[in-house]
């Protein structure tokens, strides 16, 4: 039963780790084409003063930020609440 | 990164009313309290050093918060303090490209590295990589990446610490060169980490308060609207400014450049080392949050000091003082706040460097000792003392070696080095990490080619790039294109670690998978 849940577990943070990866490389790589590859896009502007480029490029550093939360706060209530009892069931054998 | 270009420039005559190369009274002030203040904490923490816990990590007694300051030291070098602000202020948007990309590599520490890390290493990362495969080839290609990046880095740090001194202070590249080395073996040598994380965190606290004061007095200007201080700056200077430019007129380049932006932080043993100063796991965790919230913060800043330099300096005065642009952010600290605001600011920059140092020179100390003399010449059979004192001996031999490479390469452009560490850092490091958390079949072979291949690709590639053949040796082409050879290395490193771990087979490290990936995720019993 213990050998399960740590599976799931595990499988689980794995799983999710490694979307959020690729979520984040999304995010960068998808800024760093649109400026090798749409020049003009990125200097389009959305108002005088701000363009495309620079309104991405913040959100490119916020959004990295945000992602760090999500999983923060997935890990420290669904993670480790999982990991809580997986050693409450081994201290109890 | 440009910093150090111009570091290895002389000044050339201001062409604008500026202070800047005088002796300035305010920033030797600002300095020499930030030498006392760090040497009374290095006191402090030498009457607390006394086991390799407490040398290499901390007694593992800092908190995440004050861990999220001390990554943030580490990581935060005057390259990107002058380098970025200055990039801004002459071209514009490209050189926020580098403000994005510096910060996209911590949700990947955070997502991939960090928690296992803490949860199955000690001191280095090549405890992580070793931990169920055989020790000494690992130990010993470990260590091959490790001094490879920290050597790196470290020569990129000295020679801009040199070049920046006398551009700041009109002190001799000389004298520079050796008041770093030696207020840096200091903190190490006797500190060991507890001081060398208190440095990064008073470094970065004045880092972040010194840019957070600049911007804010820029912003004072524009009604508080960062957006009017970009259109002031489209005014002036055409709207291009806010648009990408000349800096990737090579698709491939960018690419590359930022696959060993992202995959490179992953992978820095200074960095790395950092996640076992802290209790467990989860601080590890909270830790890099907050790491990420202040580069972030940080960065964001850039974009206000360079196009308030870009405004309120002009970029010829910026580039007539310096041609790489890099004095960006102390001339608009000068005239925003006059002589006494340049000198606080010049001594932030000289801090910035100092900190990064220790921390380097901490890592590489911990490879020569930890991994090469305890785990391989005495197949981890040595006492604490023992321990100990390879370890002052190696901190020792690396802070003269630091001196020694700073006044070699003194005028000689090495910009290129500090993405050449990362570089190596993605490579060398990153896949042999990954691959040996992650995957239960990887063997001892197939890791260490891994760890070999990738570290010695990227030296050979860089060698072969224009960087070096065209920029440097003024060749008029290179055998290889790309300027950064990440995107070509970080995939064959993967590949030989998979290939030859398929043709070899390592039934220990198999065996051993089980428990390892219980530890990694539930910690020590």
């Amino acid at each position: 039963m213990s050998e399960h849940r740590f599976r799931s577990l595990a499988e689980t943070r794995w799983r999710i780790a490694i979307s959020l990866t690729a979520v984040m490389v999304a995010i960068y790589f998808g800024f760093i084409l649109l400026i090798a590859y749409d020049k003009p896009l990125m200097g389009r502007l959305l108002t005088r003063g701000l363009s495309v480029g620079v309104l991405l490029g913040a959100l490119v550093i916020v959004l990295s930020w945000v992602l760090t939360w999500v999983y923060v706060r997935w890990a420290n209530t669904h993670y480790d609440a999982g990991l809580a009892e997986l050693r409450r069931g081994e201290a109890a054998r | 990164m440009t910093v150090l270009q111009a570091a290895a420039q002389a000044p050339a005559g201001p062409a604008v009313p500026t202070r800047i190369g005088e002796p300035n009274a305010v920033a030797m002030v600002f300095f020499f309290a930030f030498i006392a203040i760090t040497l009374g904490i290095t006191y402090w923490a030498a009457r607390r050093t006394r086991t390799t816990e407490d040398f290499y990590a901390a007694a593992r007694s800092i908190t995440p918060g004050q861990n999220g300051f001390a990554l943030a030291g580490d990581y935060m070098s005057a390259a990107s303090f002058l380098g970025i602000a200055g990039l801004v202020s002459t071209t514009g948007f490209d050189g926020l490209i580098y403000s994005t990309g510096w910060l996209v590599g911590w949700p990947v520490v955070l997502f991939l590295i960090a928690e296992p890390l803490r949860n199955l290493g000690k001191y280095t990362f090549a405890d992580v990589v070793a931990a169920r495969l055989r020790q000494t080839p690992v130990r010993i290609a470990a260590a091959l990446g490790t001094l490879a990046t920290v050597t790196l880095y470290l020569i990129a740090q000295m020679v801009g610490a040199g070049g920046l001194i006398r551009l700041m202070f009109g002190l001799s590249y000389e004298t520079a060169i050796v008041i770093v080395g030696a207020a840096m073996l200091a903190y190490v040598l006797f500190g060991g980490m507890i001081a060398t994380t208190w440095v990064q965190i008073v470094k970065a606290g004045l880092l972040l308060g010194g840019a957070a004061v600049l911007a804010l007095l820029v912003l004072a200007r524009f009604g508080m609207n960062p957006v009017a201080l970009f259109a002031a700056a489209a005014d002036r200077y055409g709207a291009g400014v806010l648009a990408p430019g000349k800096l990737v007129a090579a698709p491939l380049d960018a690419v590359s450049l930022g696959m060993a932006l992202m995959f490179g932080t992953a992978g820095l043993p200074h960095i790395l080392m950092r996640f076992y100063t802290v209790p467990d796991a989860r601080a590890a965790r909270t830790s890099v949050f907050y790491a990420t919230g202040l580069i972030g913060a940080f960065y964001l800043m850039t974009f206000v000091l360079g196009f308030g330099a870009m405004v309120l300096v002009g970029p010829d005065a910026i580039k007539a003082v310096d041609k790489g642009g890099n004095m960006a952010a102390p001339l608009l600290a000068e005239v925003l706040g006059g002589t006494p605001f340049l000198g606080f600011i010049a001594a932030v920059a000289f801090a910035t460097i100092l900190a990064v140092v220790a921390g380097l020179t901490l890592s590489g100390a911990a490879a020569l000792s930890h991994d090469l003399w305890v785990n391989v010449v005495r197949h981890g059979e040595a006492d604490s003392r023992e321990q100990l004192r390879v370890a002052r001996v190696a901190t020792v031999a690396l802070g003269v070696v630091a001196v020694v490479l700073g006044i070699l390469f003194k005028g000689q452009n090495v910009a290129y080095m500090v993405s050449l560490a990362f570089a190596i850092a993605a490579s060398g490091n990153f896949p042999a990490l990954v691959l040996s958390i992650l995957w239960r079949r990887c063997t001892t072979e197939g890791i260490v080619s891994s760890m070999v291949v990738g570290t010695v690709t990227t030296l050979v590639l860089i060698w072969l790039s224009p960087t070096i053949q065209v920029d440097l040796l003024k060749n008029t082409s290179a055998w290889f294109p790309l300027k950064n050879p990440a995107l070509v290395t970080i995939p064959l490193s993967f590949a030989v670690g998979v290939l030859v771990s398929l043709a070899t087979r390592d039934d220990l490290a198999v065996e051993r998978f089980a428990a390892a990936e219980r530890r990694m995720h539930v910690g020590e019993a």
